[in-house]
């Protein structure tokens, strides 16, 4: 399974996907934002970051960038696309995903570990996937989820609500909610559930003595159901 | 030509920042502020004499990006 990581200037979770990737499986390409074209892959990752500094908003301009194009017509072509934190701010901007991140609610940068709780798993990222509640890391100051409220229910109606925030037993409450996102929203797939996107870092739990291991879950699934 | 753009949150979109704001100027004693909304202020130079022409091209640079439509809105002044 092949896979290519795009590099923009300030993405920092490139190199720890890159590390995830190639850990489970995946023979993993690095691609440079300002390449006009995608090498042949399985599965495309826009890294976590502050692509362009956050400048205008974040992931505005990575969502023009050169590659992104490509990366458009893949994803509309029925292919595997992910993107976690700045990566899912660069597939809200690219109009790939619904709705908008704002601000945290509570006007803090939130870095700590979270659970997430699937809500669909009849998709390629989370079929078969052996836990439904995952201990996962988060770190942005703008992944508060929103949209209208007709949007909303679009998003509902087709099932695209991939995971969201609860605690340990799976309990999805404000309580349980760190930014302020709509309905405790961590993350979304687009109406055909090839395009995900979320806010948490998988990447970051794949080691039982750094972190923890249900990121590891998420690449073993995934690779799993590629094959 | 110059113009000039402003961009603010939509009316019902959360704004933390021009919350905190609000908080802050009533607890320095500026009681009378009910609202603050924070937003972003635009100067385009652009290589463009005639007015209409200029403003057409912003309007369409506010859509494409200098705003997200589905949570600010943009007024060319």
């Amino acid at each position: 399974m092949k896979s290519s990581v795009i590099i923009f200037p300030g993405s920092n979770c490139d190199r720890d996907m890159d590390v995830a990737l190639k850990k489970f499986g995946f023979k993993n390409q690095m691609v440079w934002h300002n390449d006009p074209n995608l090498p042949k892959s399985d599965l495309i990752i826009l890294p976590g970051g502050f692509s362009y500094g956050d400048y205008l908003r974040c992931g505005s301009i990575a969502a023009k960038s050169k590659i992104i194009k490509s990366v458009v017509e893949f994803a509309n072509s029925g292919g595997l696309v992910v993107g976690v934190c700045n990566g899912f701010q660069i597939l809200i901007e690219t109009g790939l995903l619904p709705g908008a991140l704002l601000r945290n609610k509570y006007l803090e940068f939130i870095c700590k570990n979270v659970f997430v709780k699937i809500n669909n798993s009849e998709n390629k990222y989370f079929k078969n996937i052996k836990k439904n509640i995952l201990k996962l890391h988060i770190a942005h100051n703008e992944g508060n989820y929103f949209c209208s409220s007709d949007e909303l229910k679009f998003i509902e109606d087709n099932n695209q609500i991939a995971v969201n925030y609860c605690n340990k037993n799976g309990d999805i409450s404000e309580e349980n909610n760190p930014n302020g996102s709509i309905n405790n929203i961590a993350g979304i797939l687009n109406k055909s559930k090839n395009i995900l996107g979320m806010m948490p870092h998988p990447e970051r739990m794949i080691d039982s003595y750094l972190s923890g291991e249900d990121g590891s879950i998420f690449f073993e699934n995934l690779i799993g159901n590629l094959k | 030509m110059k113009v000039k753009v402003i961009v603010t949150p939509k009316n019902g979109v959360l704004d933390p920042q021009g919350k905190a704001i609000q908080q802050t100027l009533n607890g320095m004693g500026f009681s009378s502020v009910n609202e603050v909304r924070q937003g972003k202020y635009f100067d385009i130079e652009i290589n463009e004499k005639d007015e209409a022409k200029a403003k057409a091209r912003v309007e369409d640079m506010c859509k494409k990006l200098l705003a997200n439509l589905i949570i600010e809105d943009y007024q060319i002044i």
